[in-house]
């Protein structure tokens, strides 16, 4: 089983990585893009033993308290079977 | 009294805080290991500069984890000092013992330059030996130094007198174009309700010699050390 894990800052938080991206990609000929926001993308592999249930919980808690940090950030979390 | 310095893996400014500590302050100072977890001996920690962990995942966030961590929580709690310098600022407010969060520089930019700083408070075991309202000219070294909060928490800290440091210029005016990393308010440094635990970004450890270019951070280790004088 696979867990997805995205975590994005919170909107209103500044992100000068996502406006130097946007930046670039303008200086590279594409237009009417309103904004980038960078984030982060994790996979997490879990064996047999964990079902789907178990999975999203503990994922959940380490999306929480570890992924990401709750003051400028929110997350995602995604089961795959 | 008695410093302890906390190393993780990635520290780098675990020795110039030691030298400062056995050197300046005069007195005795050991280096403690991440996986330590007895902090009985200590009356003050500080957690100093560099990039704990590579500053993997976010700055400060994996350092939080490390078995010395919950004795420095403990620590905290039960009074005793903590002084968390740059990296070791991130690794306070990633640990829930400060609160809000430091962030990628405004503009992206690793700044390394002596700037000013106003120095907003005295009321604290950091700053008692300083005049509210005089200026420091102290080192920085970091992306990610923009502090951020939400409103309710930047006004709690405004209520409470708990912004110790603001960035300014040399004058001492609190300006945009003082501020090197776009932190709210210009916040450099901040302590808890307690007001035994104070993180901030400079590097006051950096300046306590005039050969290396300014001596203005002496008076936070000369404070704190007062403090524990007083309190023995």
């Amino acid at each position: 089983m696979k867990a997805k894990v995205y975590v994005n800052l919170k909107a209103g938080v500044l992100d000068p990585q996502g406006k130097a991206i946007q930046h670039s990609v303008e200086l590279l000929g594409f237009s009417g893009i309103e904004d980038v926001r960078q984030g982060k993308y994790f996979e997490i592999s879990l064996d047999d033993s964990v079902d789907t249930q178990r999975a999203r919980e503990s994922v959940e808690k380490m999306a929480r308290e570890v992924l990401s940090n709750p003051i400028i950030e929110e997350y995602r979390v995604e089961i795959e079977a | 009294m008695k410093f302890g310095v906390i190393v993780f893996p990635g520290s780098n400014c675990d020795h110039d805080a030691y030298h400062v500590i056995s050197k300046h302050v005069g007195q005795p100072v050991d280096f403690i290991w991440h996986r330590d977890t007895d902090l009985s001996t200590y009356d003050a920690v500080i957690i100093p500069g560099g990039f704990s962990y590579g500053d993997y995942l976010r700055a400060g966030a994996l350092a939080r984890f490390s078995p010395v961590m919950n004795s420095v929580k403990k620590f905290a709690e039960s009074g005793r000092f903590v002084l968390g310098i740059c990296n070791g600022f991130q690794i306070l407010c990633e640990a829930g013992l400060l609160p809000g969060a430091l962030i990628r520089n405004r503009d992206l930019h690793f700044v390394c330059e002596h700037i000013y700083v106003r120095v907003e408070t005295n009321d604290s075991p950091f700053t008692n030996e300083l005049k509210r309202g005089s200026v420091l000219r102290i080192p920085i070294a970091h992306a990610e130094g923009n502090y951020v909060c939400d409103d309710a928490t930047l006004a709690e800290l405004q209520r409470e007198d708990r912004i110790v440091f603001r960035y300014c210029d040399k004058d001492g005016a609190v300006t945009d174009e003082a501020n090197p990393n776009g932190s709210r308010d210009n916040i450099a440094g901040i302590c808890n309700r307690g007001r035994n635990v104070f993180g901030l970004m400079p590097h006051p450890e950096r300046a306590c010699e005039d050969l290396l270019g300014s001596s203005d951070g002496r008076d936070i280790f000369r404070s704190l050390a007062a403090t524990l004088a007083a309190a023995a």
